[in-house]
């Protein structure tokens, strides 16, 4: 067992952890943040990510050891209180999710995309949205709540 | 008179109820359920495709840190009855752990219950199993000559269902066949086209992995049971029946669903086995599908080959239609799999009045998964096989597809519409689609750019599809779990409305359609409606979400329950403002006299009148709460026309979609917002299949599509902006005029896709191509001759 240090969501947060439990374990199972799920095993879906260090990042892909250390940032942290980001805002405004499933995951890849990226053409958004799949949208609303989010913004 | 404050909801772009907790990460779904005391399961599954168990050694399993138990499949058996399934159709016995014979690899040999998620795996992989091996056979025409293996011993040929004819001149009992009408068609036929055509597997591929939590409480005898499912109301009907225990005694819980797609249909052996060890063990427990394991341990969709002959004359009048269906079912019959394929025998008449048909279907048993429902369910199998037949035809005799559909589709003024199939289509204006598609397509535009295109040598195509699905399922007759739908409509003390409903969602959003209906029913605010689902200790009856049936069959029992209730409502407060009731209008939570909006009560002074009921009007009961059953009489038939654009690059083969403009007829919308949801969603899995998804196995019966490596699904990147339009026929089966949405999408998109590759490479002399249209199929079309 390693003992892990990780800032999640503002909050020093320390556990014993196997060396190989992932990060989104820690997240779900040890810090009951549930809200970041699992969609796949091999990296591809995009289900489980968060922020690390103000990056997104898939937790699938990192052990919590390589997190000791780091701050994180998962759905529930998102809000500023009781105001929504404005990418929670624009996936409710443009239907951007049904079951909701990837929604954590996409929100938050969408706010690395939106940092480097204020103001992305459609293609832009689309390209910058390739690690995370949606099975529900066809992804149209998707980008329309992207959209929405950047023009709040600007 | 003044408009009310409140404006009507239905038929307007509602934001979504749901939404707020979901994108906050607040829902619950399964795998985030904890109870105290919480053990978990893994499965070790086949990794051979077909053999006999020889041993199983458990021991090493057994001994590891955290590991409480381990059953192989013949200790299982000792207590679970095989997995019934809800077909009349004859079928193997089939365990949810294999006993003896594996048949498909990732079928389940044994199961491990410890402490942790990692210490359950870990254990499994530990389990050493030894098997003789036996051929495998993975090619359903193969598979049909007996050889090289017969997978299950008393089905013969490995012929799950033996040939079933349909059409016309099929008795109704289907023994006698009577051809002359057919023969007689394609005799008469200045022209026949004839194709052979496979509609692929697929892994339908919820974003959600499967995963149930069974909580077995002694002291009370009774079984909660989470599970990610579309119909908890039949999971507890099945989990009861197998474990010996009352409907009374079981409560199914669909938490958060993270997509279904008709897959989480099924009653699936891990749910049987994790309820019964939940039992058994006096222990709650809890198994999560990893995705690798869904690829092989969920039901697979499609996988359906269709010999398909059109017989018209030369100015395209279609007089007859052939269509032999060879359905690879994979190696067991789960729930709904022998259904199916039915499906898309009983939508073989499509769009057009053809005046003789015949049908054929054949189920065949392979060293596969099984498959079963996944959206669109053998009606986008039927769609693809008749209008990429139609296509051809109009390639054949040089004709305008969309012409060649307009001179053969039904008449808007012949519905209803009894087809050769027996079905009987309930409305529909197919030109009315078309012309509507081809106006926003710009299809002469399209055709001119499509040349131009060429001109340049580059390989553009345009294709066109019509469709008509079977939703709304559907009367009882047609199910055997019965085909209505229930809800109960309750005005609360405080005027609040809590309502429930059995169509239980994953994604569809009923949360927030069923309240625009009651808000609209009641004159209330939004905000005052909660809809009640997915807990059947909760939702008293209900069949669930699958064939597009939520709105036009669970929306139809709701608006039910909230007349009968309103009708109530109306008494009390009559009896209150001493007026008839029929003046009274519900209206900007008021309930008041028709013209004098002043002389009335709220809507919650009302409700506490009904639930003290001093003095209590004659011929009356206190309270407010209602329910009503909803049994269709007949199914509903959306219908639409999708049109695309594509161009396949010389160099590589790859396919670009670079328009998909598609009108879609679902009847009368209560959401336009949702609704389009439902066909992007629809579209994307279409456009998956026709152009990137396809489960493949090697001739041994191994997995080649095991995971997201393998398996592709849609990205954003790979999908253009769909173009969307609608047409309203509303449907007189229900009093909402509602057909369903929810399957359309993947209907139109496939045929009209690869129309238009084939187009694009007409000028190499292609008149057809197989799915998935995968990069180095399309390029060796295009160099095929040099190469």
């Amino acid at each position: 067992m390693a003992q892990v240090s990780i800032t999640v969501n503002g909050k020093q947060r320390t556990g014993d952890v196997e060396p190989r439990l992932l990060l989104v374990h820690f997240l779900r199972e040890q810090l009951d943040l549930t809200g970041t799920h699992v969609g796949c095993d091999t990296s591809q879906c995009g289900a489980c990510t968060v922020l690390v260090d103000g990056r997104s990042a898939k937790s699938c892909t990192i052990f919590a050891v390589q997190a000791d250390g780091s701050e994180v940032t998962t759905i529930e942290g998102l809000a500023d209180g009781d105001n929504l980001h404005p990418l929670q805002d624009g996936f409710w405004e443009e239907h951007g999710l049904q079951c909701g499933y990837c929604t954590p995951g996409m929100i938050l890849s969408a706010v690395t995309l939106l940092e480097d990226n204020p103001s992305p053409s459609e293609e832009q958004i689309r390209e910058g949205l390739d690690g995370n799949f949606c099975r529900c949208t066809g992804y149209q609303h998707i980008v329309n709540a992207v959209q929405n989010a950047a023009a709040g913004r600007a | 008179m003044a408009a009310p404050v409140l404006p009507k909801l239905v038929g307007q772009r509602v934001k979504r109820r749901e939404d707020p907790r979901l994108i906050q990460g607040l829902g619950t779904y399964v795998d985030d359920v904890k109870i105290v005391g919480l053990r978990h399961a893994a499965f070790k599954r086949s990794d051979v495709a077909h053999g006999r168990i020889r041993s199983i050694d458990t021991a090493a399993a057994e001994a590891m840190d955290g590991v409480e138990a381990v059953f192989t499949g013949a200790q299982i058996a000792e207590f679970l009855d095989p997995m019934p399934i809800g077909t009349p159709f004859p079928s193997p016995e089939h365990r949810a752990v294999a006993t003896d014979v594996v048949r498909y690899v990732g079928e389940p040999v044994a199961v491990v219950v410890a402490a942790g998620r990692y210490a359950a795996r870990d254990a499994a992989d530990a389990i050493v199993v030894d098997y003789d091996t036996r051929p495998a056979v993975v090619d359903p025409e193969v598979a049909m000559t007996g050889h090289p293996t017969v997978i299950h011993a008393d089905f013969d040929n490995n012929l799950a269902v033996p040939l079933v004819p349909s059409g016309t001149g099929v008795s109704p009992d289907g023994k006698t066949v009577d051809d002359t009408a057919v023969d007689r068609a394609f005799a008469d036929a200045d022209v026949v086209v004839s194709q052979r055509m496979v509609n692929q597997r697929l892994a339908p591929t919820a974003m959600e992995p499967r995963g149930v939590v069974a909580h077995y409480e002694r002291g009370k005898d009774t079984m909660t049971i989470w599970s990610s499912t579309q119909n908890p109301h039949i999971l507890r009907t099945f989990i009861a029946l197998l474990n010996g225990m009352g409907e009374d005694q079981v409560r199914a819980i669909a938490p958060e669903v993270g997509g279904g797609f008709g897959a989480k249909i099924n009653i699936y052996g891990e749910e049987y086995v994790v309820a019964s060890l939940s039992r058994r063990l006096g222990l709650p427990l809890k198994w999560t599908e990893d995705r690798s394991e869904a690829f092989l341990a969920t039901i697979h969709g499609r996988d359906i080959i269709g010999y398909i002959d059109v017989a018209a004359t030369r100015d395209g009048k279609v007089l007859g239609l052939k269509l032999r269906l060879i359905a690879d079912v994979g190696a067991y019959n789960m729930l709904l799999t022998a259904a199916i394929p039915t499906l898309t025998m009983l939508m073989a008449n499509a769009t057009y009045d053809i005046p003789a048909i015949r049908t054929t279907l054949t189920e065949v048993f392979t060293n596969k998964t099984p498959t079963d429902a996944y959206r669109g369910a053998g009606r986008p199998e039927a769609t693809y096989f008749v209008e990429r037949g139609m296509d051809m035809l109009a390639r054949r005799l040089g004709m305008d597809p969309a012409e060649l559909r307009r001179r053969n589709f039904i008449p808007a003024d012949r519905f209803p519409y009894a087809t050769q199939m027996g079905a009987v289509y309930d409305s529909g204006d197919y030109a009315k689609a078309l012309d509507r598609a081809l106006a926003n397509a710009g299809w002469r535009e399209l055709q001119r750019q499509r040349d131009a295109a060429r001109a340049e040598g580059r390989l553009v195509g345009l294709g066109l599809a019509m469709y008509v699905e079977v939703c709304g399922l559907g009367p009882s007759a047609s199910l055997p779990t019965g085909g209505w739908e229930h809800a109960q409509v309750t005005i609360e003390r405080d005027g609040r409305i809590s309502a429930t409903t059995g169509a239980s969602p994953h994604g569809q959003g009923n949360e927030t359609t069923f309240a625009q209906m009651l808000a609209d029913q009641f004159g209330v605010p939004l905000e005052h409606v909660r809809i009640l689902h997915g807990d059947t200790g909760v939702v008293k009856q209900g069949i669930g979400t699958f064939g597009s049936r939520s709105q036009a069959v669970g929306g139809t029992a709701l608006h039910l329950a909230g007349t009968k209730v309103r009708e109530k409502m109306a008494k009390f407060a009559a009896a209150l403002l001493e007026a008839h009731e029929e003046d009274l209008v519900f209206e900007d939570g008021r309930i008041s006299v028709q013209g004098a909006p002043d002389a009335g009560k709220t809507f919650a002074e009302v409700a506490a009148y009904a639930y003290v009921p001093v003095p209590l009007p004659a011929g009356l009961d206190p309270g407010l709460s209602e329910e009503a059953f909803f049994e269709p009489a007949n199914n509903t038939y959306p219908f639409g026309c999708h049109i695309s654009m594509v161009e396949v690059d010389r160099d590589t083969g790859e396919l670009a979609l670079l328009r998909l403009v598609a009108v879609d007829d679902a009847g009368n919308l209560i959401n336009p917002l949702i609704v389009e949801g439902q066909i992007h969603g629809g579209l994307a899995q279409g456009i998956g299949q026709a152009m990137i998804e396809e489960v493949r196995y090697g001739a041994d019966g191994q997995p080649l599509t095991g995971s997201f490596m393998d398996y592709a699904i849609p990205r954003a990147a790979d999908l253009p902006r769909f173009e969307l339009d609608a047409t309203v026929t509303p449907t007189p089966v229900n009093p909402l005029g509602a057909k369903g949405v929810g399957e359309a999408g993947t209907l139109g998109s496939t045929p009209c896709i690869v129309s238009a590759a084939v187009d694009a490479l007409s000028g190499f002399g292609v008149t057809h191509i197989d799915m998935m249209l995968r990069p180095e199929k399309l390029w060796r079309i295009i160099h095929g001759g040099q190469a």
